[in-house]
C-alpha cells in the first residue's frame, strides 16, 4: 500500500504528507489519501490475522510505511452480543455492544492518538497537543508521556473532576479554558499557527481522523468477517461516524468483505444537537449551538465533520437523533443493568438513541446492529448520583432483617 | 473606521504574506469586501455565491459571527476581525 497525499475532500487537491489540515484552495478539510490498487486481498487479511492485538495490524489501512513503536497500543476491544438489553427494548433485532471503553485511557480517543502520536514523532514534533472534551485529553498525555514527548492538553475549565485528574496525573501541561469547548478550538487553531507543536486534532487532525477507520475494521473482523446492517454511533464533531463510514467502504472495495454500507445512526445530546439539527432540517451546513448538556464529551458546538455526517446519514437511509439529560442518565443505567458495561455520558446518549429507534419500529427482525459505547462510566460519575439508593444498615443481623423484611423470606 | 482583520496562514499566500489587513467597513461584509478589493485572490478562497464557504469561521472580536448576524453583524471601529478554518477539533 502506498499513501499519495494529504487531498481536499472538497475540491480535491493534492498536498504533501506534512503537519496541514486545510485547503488553501478552498478552505475545505484534508484528508489521507491512498493507492490500495497494489493490495492483495488475501495477503491483507493474512497479515491482518497475525498482527498485533490491537490497532497496528491494520497498519495496511494506516497512514505509515511499516508499523510505528507504540508502547500503548489500543484496539481490539470487546464485541459484545446483548440479548437482554434487546429484550428489555422489546426489539428482535440482534443487539451488539462495541465497549471501547476498554482501551488504554478508557475511551476510543486512544486509537485516533495512538496514530497521531507516532506521526508527531516521525515529523519531528517534540511536542503535541489538543483541544478536548475530557477523552482526548486522557489520550494525549498518556500516550505523549509513553512515548517521551512533552503535552499541552487544552479543556475547558468546568469539566468534569474524573476528566481533569485523569490528565494531570500523566505530567501534562493541563490548561483549562475559562470558556466552552469551541472557544477552546479557537485558542488552539490561533497557537498552532505560531507553536512548533502537533496538535493532534488541528495541525495532524487528516491523520488523527484515520485511526478512528480502526472501530469499523474490527467491527467486521469481530463479526466474521461480516457487515453490520446497521450502526449508532455518538457524533460529536462527526470524525468517528464519518471515518466509521469510510473504513467499511475501504474494505468493501478492496473485496475484504461483501454487502454494502450499514446504515447509519447518529446520536447527539439535545443540549448540544448541531449535527441532528441539520439533518431534521435537510441543511448542508451545521448552525452552531452553545452547548448545555450533561454529555461534555459530545458537547462541540460547531462540529468540524457535521456536514459529512449529515451526508453519510442521508446516504445509508439512516439519521441523526437527540436525547435530553434525563434519556442519558436512563441510557447509562440501562446499558449498565443488561450487559454489566458502565458508560460515560456519551455512551447513555448513544443507548438513548438506541431506545428511540426500537420504540419507533425501525429496527427489523434478526438485523444486526452494533452500538458505539466510546467511553468509560467512571469518567462522569455525577451523572449516575441519585439514579439508585444505597441500603445503609447496622453491622448485625436484626439490622439487615428489619432494612429487607419484604424481600427476604426465610 | 478601522477594523483589523487577522489572516491565518493558510490565506497568507493570497495577502503577499500580511498576517493583517487594516480596511474600513461597518459591517463584516463589507470589511470582507474591503479585504477583497486589496487583495483579490481571498474572494474565491473564502466565499462562494456570495457567501462564506462552509468551512471558514469568522469571529469579531472573540465572537462567532452565526451568533450574532451573519455578515450583517456590525462592527465597531477598532475592532479585530479573524477568519479561522472550520474544519479543527473533535
Amino acid at each position: 500500500m502506498s499513501i499519495e497525499s494529504l487531498k481536499c475532500k472538497e475540491c480535491g487537491t493534492a498536498y504533501a504528507l506534512d503537519a496541514s489540515y486545510v485547503c488553501e484552495n478552498c478552505f475545505g478539510p484534508l484528508e489521507v489519501a491512498y493507492d490500495y490498487s497494489s493490495l492483495d486481498p488475501v495477503e491483507v487479511k493474512r497479515r491482518i490475522q497475525a498482527g498485533s492485538q490491537g490497532i497496528w495490524r491494520y497498519a495496511d489501512f494506516l497512514p505509515f510505511e511499516g508499523r510505528p513503536n507504540d508502547p500503548l497500543e489500543p484496539g481490539l476491544t470487546p464485541l459484545v452480543r446483548a440479548d437482554r438489553l434487546a429484550e428489555r427494548l422489546g426489539t428482535e433485532a440482534e443487539i451488539w455492544i462495541k465497549n471501547d471503553a476498554a482501551n488504554p485511557t478508557h475511551s476510543f480517543k486512544d486509537r485516533v492518538v495512538a496514530v497521531a502520536v507516532a506521526k508527531a514523532h516521525e515529523l519531528g514534533f517534540e511536542t503535541v497537543a489538543c483541544a478536548s472534551t475530557g477523552n482526548l485529553a486522557n489520550a494525549v498525555a498518556a500516550h505523549a508521556a509513553a512515548a517521551g514527548l512533552d503535552s499541552y492538553v487544552f479543556v475547558p475549565a468546568n469539566l468534569e473532576e474524573q476528566k481533569l485528574l485523569a490528565t494531570g496525573v500523566y505530567g501534562t501541561n493541563l490548561v483549562g479554558v475559562r470558556g466552552n469547548y469551541d472557544d477552546v478550538n479557537r485558542l488552539c487553531t490561533q497557537l498552532a499557527e505560531s507553536r512548533p507543536w502537533a496538535f493532534v486534532n488541528v495541525n495532524l487532525r487528516p491523520y488523527y481522523a484515520e485511526g478512528s477507520k480502526t472501530l469499523a475494521y474490527e467491527t467486521v473482523e469481530q463479526l466474521s468477517w461480516e457487515l453490520p446492517d446497521r450502526v449508532v454511533s455518538p457524533i460529536a464533531s462527526g470524525s468517528l461516524f464519518t471515518k466509521l463510514g469510510r473504513g467499511f467502504q475501504e474494505w468493501l472495495d478492496l473485496g475484504l468483505v461483501a454487502g454494502k454500507q450499514p446504515i447509519f445512526n447518529g446520536a447527539q445530546a439535545r443540549g448540544c444537537s448541531p449535527v441532528a439539527t441539520a439533518f431534521a432540517e435537510g441543511w448542508d451546513v451545521c448552525k452552531p449551538q452553545k452547548p448545555e448538556t450533561i454529555a461534555k464529551s459530545l458537547a462541540i458546538g460547531d462540529p468540524a465533520d457535521g456536514p459529512y455526517a449529515v451526508e453519510h446519514a442521508r446516504r445509508t437511509g439512516g439519521g441523526i437523533d437527540s436525547v435530553d439529560d434525563a434519556e442519558i442518565r436512563a441510557g447509562i443505567k440501562l446499558l449498565a443493568e443488561t450487559t454489566g458495561i458502565f458508560t460515560e455520558t456519551a455512551g447513555g446518549v448513544t443507548v438513548g438513541v438506541l431506545k428511540k429507534l426500537a420504540e419507533r419500529g425501525e429496527l427489523a427482525a434478526g438485523e444486526r446492529v452494533v452500538v458505539y459505547i466510546t467511553g468509560e462510566g467512571l469518567k462522569t460519575l455525577d451523572a449516575t448520583r441519585d439514579t439508585f439508593q444505597m441500603h445503609e444498615i447496622d453491622p448485625d443481623l436484626d439490622s439487615f432483617e428489619a432494612e429487607f423484611r419484604q424481600e427476604v423470606n426465610v | 473606521m478601522s477594523v483589523t482583520v487577522k489572516i491565518p496562514t493558510q490565506l497568507r499566500a493570497a495577502t503577499g504574506g500580511q498576517s493583517e489587513v487594516e480596511v474600513a467597513g461597518a459591517t463584516v461584509g463589507e470589511v470582507l469586501d474591503a479585504v477583497f478589493d486589496a487583495h483579490g485572490d481571498l474572494r474565491e478562497r473564502i466565499t462562494q455565491d456570495g457567501d462564506l464557504r462552509r468551512f471558514v469561521n469568522v469571529y469579531v472580536s472573540g465572537e462567532d459571527i452565526r451568533f450574532q448576524q451573519g455578515l450583517e453583524t456590525s462592527i465597531d471601529d477598532g475592532a479585530e476581525v479573524t477568519i479561522l478554518p472550520a474544519v479543527a477539533g473533535g
